[in-house]
């Protein structure tokens, strides 16, 4: 054992110039405050999601019915997301806009959100929607300091206002600022709010089985631990003569 | 009741040799009773096995086939089928898991010598499940249809294309197709569901019985059939039910909380299980900026990207892949020393193994980062590492200082 021991720490000692390589940074992504306990943040983050983002966007992994989870009723989800008359509950989210059409005035398809925070992740998400700002160089008047040149516009304009993008250069280096311009009907700290809302609302929809996943986790475990407890006394009664 | 149940028992080992097998196996096959942690890793990895056949088979009944259907269904067993989110974790953190295990089970075998004679054979069959499992993985992998499913099996079928004369055939031999489509998801699928399952359980079985004839080796690197006792029972074995089932039924539930807590509590380990960019439905128009395999695969991906092209074609670094998987199954003729364990080795064994770890631990984070120039020479200096351990064992074994093995074994 005390070989192996050494040996463990002559491996540790050996890989630190190894992990020394290891670091670089990244753009700063701000975190988003997730909380899939707050329902009622999701409820809200779902009249958002049907109003503004399935516009264009579908959610096709997603079932309406399934926002039972996130406590609204059958009522709620009709009527609190404004669904169609005839539309069904057990249907998948749609986007209104025809994905060609979007196509045409875009310039790309816009993609599918049912599993968008598990490809970005729910900061990038969070920051993506606070980072657009006016530019007048693109089609759709609008740019993200985090999807630089990104085909979709700032469709929350009417609640964040608009934003515009200083780029201050001291000492050679460039820092970009988004300062508001024209305000919106949300204050700032409204729109975060609002914002992570729609994140936290997105992150059920990624995975929906999250809201109940945690919870049995800790049953199996607590179940684990007792039989291992048990089988631990076994071992020692049944090896008692071994030496 | 139980006269009745011998009777039947009776009647069954008449005809079929279940007595005999279970003694031969089970309650009378003598294990040296000295195995320390890390002679859980056997068990543990039949155990893996288990569990990825079993949630396999129920995920096979959800899933599609189809690069159209794919990629949806894999959400579909995510969100409608019951528990199909659970099933779904279960493999995935299976794969992984698996490859954890077997890591640390070959580093066991490296440890305490146990490819020496007379386990030669044993050490190669393990070898060929290690391959095969490769294989298994790099199949399934595909199943999802995310990007890095594409993706990675492009990369990866396309170094096959660089062999000389035969590789443009031998690519298309195994996507079936011109480029990874459809096709290849068909063919990948069944020979991830069918094919290699099959093998693997058969070599499985095939390396059991190779263990059980020749005996169990123990971290003392010394064969405890030298001395037995009047039954021909080695003195210092003990049967392996009930001491090492129950041991190893000790060491099941351990890993077992380990495993269900990267199930429910981080099912794609930050990445490295599943891939963020494999959330994404593959897209053969949109090539990913970075493309890494899985963590599993990364030492020898950058060994490939170690070695520069020559005369334009990757072929020497797809060789040297290869050859740094192969070389594992020549390891019984390559250790000169006098002793199998660690523990009686000299100081320039252990330091070899040591640099070994490193090299294989480095290399593989390096294969999951970008090839920055820095990068690719640290990894050029790993994958020296990393050969010279093999390739320099016939040296520095016969050299080396080692400590005189006991008689019996030991308990520390």
């Amino acid at each position: 054992m005390k070989a192996i021991k050494k040996l463990c720490m002559l491996a540790l000692l050996l890989m630190v110039p190894v992990l020394a390589v290891a670091s670089g940074a990244e753009g700063h992504l701000d975190k988003a405050p997730v909380d899939l306990k707050d329902k009622v943040s999701m409820q809200r983050g779902a009249k958002l999601f049907t109003f503004y983002c399935l516009s264009c966007h579908s959610a096709s992994y997603m079932r309406y019915n399934r926002l039972k989870d996130i406590g609204m009723s059958e009522e709620q989800i009709k009527k609190d997301l404004l669904l169609p008359e005839g539309a069904k509950l057990g249907s998948t989210m749609p986007a209104a806009m025809d994905k060609e059409a979007a196509k045409q005035v875009y310039g790309v398809a816009p993609p599918d959100l049912s599993v968008i925070t598990r490809s970005r992740s729910p900061d990038w998400i969070y920051t993506y929607l606070r980072s657009f700002h006016v530019d007048s160089k693109r089609p759709s008047g609008w740019n993200n300091v985090i999807f630089p040149n990104v085909g979709m516009p700032n469709v929350l304009a009417e609640l964040q206002g608009e934003q515009e993008l200083k780029v201050e250069k001291r000492d050679g280096h460039e820092t970009k600022k988004l300062v508001l311009a024209k305000h919106g009907s949300m204050k700032p700290a409204e729109f975060d709010t609002a914002i992570a809302d729609l994140t936290n609302f997105l992150v059920f929809v990624g995975e929906p089985a999250k809201l109940v996943r945690y919870n049995l986790g800790y049953i199996v475990l607590g179940f684990l631990s007792v039989l291992f407890v048990l089988i631990y006394a076994l071992k020692k009664e049944i090896w008692k003569d071994i030496h | 009741m139980m006269k009745l149940l011998n009777g039947l028992i009776g009647w069954i080992d008449a005809r079929f040799p279940l007595i005999s097998t279970y003694k031969a196996h089970v309650s009378e096959y003598y294990a040296p009773k000295n195995f320390n942690f890390w002679y859980f890793f056997g068990s543990l990895a039949l155990l893996v096995l288990v569990i990825q056949i079993v949630s396999g088979i129920f995920l096979t009944m959800n899933y599609k086939p189809d690069a159209l259907l794919a990629f949806a269904s894999v959400e579909y067993i995510m969100r409608d089928v019951q528990w199909g989110w659970l099933l779904r974790y279960i493999h995935s953190t299976g794969a992984s898991m698996f490859f954890v295990v077997l890591y640390l089970h070959m580093f066991r075998g490296l440890m305490y010598g146990s490819y020496r004679k007379p386990r030669e054979l044993l050490w190669i069959i393990g070898m060929i499940i290690y391959l095969a499992l490769m294989g298994e993985a790099f199949m399934g992998y595909l199943l999802p249809w995310g990007q890095m499913s594409f993706w990675g099996a492009q990369v990866i079928v396309n170094l096959f294309s660089s062999v000389p004369f035969i590789g443009q055939d031998l690519a298309l031999l195994i996507r079936g197709d011109f480029v990874v489509s459809d096709t290849t998801l068909n063919r990948f699928f069944a020979l991830h569901v069918v094919a290699i399952p099959l093998i693997v359980v058969l070599i499985v079985v095939a390396h059991v019985v190779a263990l059980h004839e020749v005996g169990s080796n123990n971290p003392d690197g010394i064969e405890i059939k030298k001395h037995k006792d009047a039954n021909g029972n080695p003195l210092d074995g003990i049967p392996f039910h009930p001491y090492y089932t129950v041991k190893d039924g000790l060491g099941a539930v351990g890993f077992l909380i380990i495993f269900c807590a990267i199930i429910f509590f981080a099912p794609d380990m930050g990445g490295y299980f599943l891939e963020y960019n494999n959330f994404v439905p593959a897209n053969p128009m949109k090539t990913p900026e970075h493309i890494a395999p899985v963590w599993y695969f990364t030492p020898y991906y950058a060994i490939l990207r170690a070695v520069p092209p020559m005369f334009g074609s990757q072929f020497p670094g797809v060789v040297a892949m290869g050859v740094a998987t192969v070389i594992f199954f020549f390891l019984p003729w390559l250790d000169r020393g006098k002793v199998k364990s660690i523990r009686y080795r000299g100081p320039i064994y252990k330091t070899f193994l040591a640099l070994f770890v490193i090299s294989f631990v480095g290399l593989g984070w390096l294969g999951l980062m970008p090839a920055t120039p820095l990068y690719t020479w640290v990894s050029r200096v790993l994958a020296v590492v990393y050969f010279a351990f093999f390739l320099l064992m016939p040296w520095y074994t016969k050299i080396d200082k080692t400590k005189p093995e006991p008689d019996r074994v030991t308990s520390k």
